[in-house]
């Protein structure tokens, strides 16, 4: 019994003091990532830091386990916890493993928020979507145009046709193409995320329609076969593919001129954000619930929804500029 | 008359009447330089085909074939980033291909597995191992070397290296069924296992060439591939084995074992990949292709279905008379 209660004092003094020192000079957030070692993180990070130099009084916890697990992730929360930091930020593994892990850490007062992979509602106080279908419906459309002066024929080519994704956003694009009147959608096509089948879609648009200027294909797979079928074509120039797809994989294709710009989310921005909202949150001078509006620094403000989710921007664009910065970190 | 009693025959015949009706609604499809670019897509779909119908004539089937190009796509790319020169690439996949086969071929052969079962099992593992040599990564087009992703599409004659790497296959594995022992083989083993041992001729060691044979035309298509659509990852060609068994169905090579020929499952695989290119130009919906590809194989094994039968004899006509 005595033992018991001299490790329990102990305890508690070292938590107290700890907790004494930090709180007294910065907030501490800890970014939680699925694992450590992945570009796309490591990019996450660079913007959680960039946040904190800008909030001034916040020291940022970059961790995660080793591999992409749920228990690797609960394991570094505990210990998160143990060390009594003031808001975790978490990009989880799993949407339902994390949830009594961290309604622990919120019982003990840390603000938890989820960003880019989310955790289910009862879990986090607030979740921070990278982009939303709406915004990446009107991203893909705009893209054409905007290399578009004259207007002209574009086609999509999707994924399979039964993709939720891909459907909703293809959907939402069809919403708004009243905006973009030069710009005239012909047809959707299906590549069904296979390499072989996206190049003979791609080549049998061009065939079809021989005034195509554009495909759009919002699938990472697809945007890169289109763009090998348009090099192979001979139409580099004439005909732009452009849609969602990766620095990385994307590279070599907008060197060539077979893709002016693409887009996808922004991993430093969306560490950067995560940071803010989580900061904001932590302080107290936001708070989570339907409606509510958050300053993220300088990406603007977000409004949480029903579901306490919030669209972080418009998918972020990679052209000739910026490719080269971006194809080595994801 | 009996020449055009012949499978390849009524299938030179379906492949015609499918252009002329691709060609009444799409009549760009007919020029030649289209025909010869579709020849070219379904290259690696010949080459596999070859590959697999010298496995089925064994009675074998290799579901790993697919598996086996991606795995030696991905190791060509590899090595093309480590700076290895073309020419050894191409040795490399093709003896690599070969000893995948060879895996195959060996546990048919020396523990007698049933070979859906061997190749289920190696297709998996050799998707896996992709992985596990990657971590998952791709390999994309800025990657790879010029001359690497140049080879395949280089045009010589009017037609591209890869057209004319088919056309050589073609005529090495119509070489190697009509003229070698080894052709007869598999013929043998296939159309009579128990008078093949007889005659002399090793079943399992038959079937074990096969697979190699099968192995290394998917090698050699592993880097054609991938030097083709400019990407390496764990799931190309994902499927694709189906393909290249329907292929070999289409073209009447029995399932069975035994029959078939070189030009039958050529023309298998150039009619699924006419149908492949043609559905995306002449505006059907995507909903409705997949049931398309679907009903031109079964119509094409009901037909083969019917003709391979062989009517069963009545020996006792007035049985149901008597009283």
């Amino acid at each position: 019994m005595s033992i018991l209660r001299k490790v329990l004092t102990t305890a508690a003094m070292a938590s107290a003091l700890m907790a004494g020192t930090a709180h007294a000079e910065e907030m501490r957030i800890a970014l939680v990532v699925k694992a450590l070692g992945i570009g796309f993180f490591e990019a996450a990070n660079k913007g959680a830091e960039e946040a904190a130099k800008e909030l001034g009084d916040v020291k940022i916890i970059y961790t995660g386990p080793t591999d992409t697990t749920a228990e690797g992730q609960i394991e570094v929360i505990n210990s998160l916890i143990a060390q009594k930091v003031d808001a975790i930020a978490v990009s989880a593994n799993d949407t339902d493993a994390l949830v009594p892990t961290l309604k622990k850490a919120m019982d003990r007062g840390i603000t938890v928020i989820s960003w880019d992979s989310g955790v289910a509602p009862e879990g986090r106080q607030m979740h921070l979507n990278p982009s939303s279908s709406p915004l990446i419906g009107n991203m893909i459309i705009k893209l054409a145009a905007d290399n578009l002066p004259d207007g002209g024929e574009v086609a999509v080519l999707s994924a399979t046709s039964t993709s939720t994704n891909q459907n909703t956003w293809i959907e939402e694009m069809k919403k708004v193409e009243g905006n973009y009147p030069k710009v005239k959608v012909v047809g959707t096509v299906y590549g069904d995320d296979l390499a072989d089948k996206s190049y003979r879609e791609a080549q049998g648009l061009m065939q079809t329609y021989p005034d195509l200027k554009a495909i759009i294909a919002p699938t990472s797979v697809g945007i890169v076969a289109a763009a090998q079928a348009v090099t192979d074509a001979g139409k580099v120039g004439a005909v732009n593919v452009t849609g969602l797809g990766l620095p990385s994989e994307m590279a070599g294709h907008v060197k060539s001129g077979a893709s002016k710009s693409f887009a996808i989310w922004n991993p430093i921005d969306l560490g950067y954000s995560a940071t803010m909202a989580a900061y904001h949150l932590a302080k107290g001078d936001a708070k989570a619930e339907p409606g509510a509006k958050i300053s993220i620094g300088r990406m603007g403000d977000i409004t949480l929804d029903d579901n306490n989710e919030a669209a972080m921007a418009d998918p972020f664009v990679y052209d000739e500029s910026n490719i080269d910065e971006f194809s080595s970190i994801f | 008359m009996r020449y055009l009693k012949s499978r390849e025959a009524i299938l030179a015949l379906a492949i015609v009447v499918l252009l002329g009706v691709i060609a009444s609604r799409f009549p760009g499809f007919v020029r030649p330089s289209n025909l010869a670019r579709v020849f070219t897509d379904t290259a690696p779909l010949i080459l596999l085909a070859l590959g697999q119908m010298a496995v089925i004539l064994t009675k074998c089937i290799d579901l790993s074939v697919a598996a086996n190009l991606a795995f030696c796509g991905m190791v060509a790319a590899l090595m093309n980033g480590a700076g290895v020169p073309l020419p050894l690439i191409l040795l490399a996949v093709i003896g690599l291909g070969a000893s995948l086969g060879a895996i195959n071929g060996l546990l048919v052969w020396r523990l007698g597995i049933p070979s859906i079962v061997v190749t289920l099992g190696t297709m998996t593992i050799y998707r896996g191992t992709i992985f596990l040599m990657t971590g998952g990564a791709w390999i994309n087009a800025h990657q790879m070397t010029s001359g690497f992703k140049a080879f395949p599409r280089h045009v010589l004659a009017g037609l591209p290296i890869m057209a004319w790497i088919a056309i050589a296959a073609i005529a090495l594995v119509a070489l190697l069924m009509t003229r070698t022992a080894l052709g007869r083989a598999f013929y043998a083993v296939g159309g009579n296992p128990h008078a093949a041992i007889y005659a002399g001729i090793s079943v399992g060691r038959s079937q074990f060439a096969a697979f190699v044979l099968a192995g290394a035309l998917a090698g050699l298509t592993g880097y054609l591939w991938v030097a083709r659509y400019a990407v390496a990852y764990v799931d190309i060609a994902g499927g694709f084995e189906l393909d290249v068994v329907a292929a070999c169905v289409i073209g009447g090579i029995a399932i069975a074992g035994g029959a078939g020929t070189v030009a039958g499952a050529v023309m298998g695989a150039l009619f699924l990949g006419i149908i492949k290119n043609a559905l995306p130009v002449v505006g059907i919906s995507p909903f409705w292709q997949m049931a398309i590809s679907g009903s031109a194989i079964l119509i094409a094994i009901a037909f083969n279905a019917t003709s391979q039968r062989i009517p069963g004899r009545i020996i006792l006509k007035q049985a149901g008379h008597r009283t």
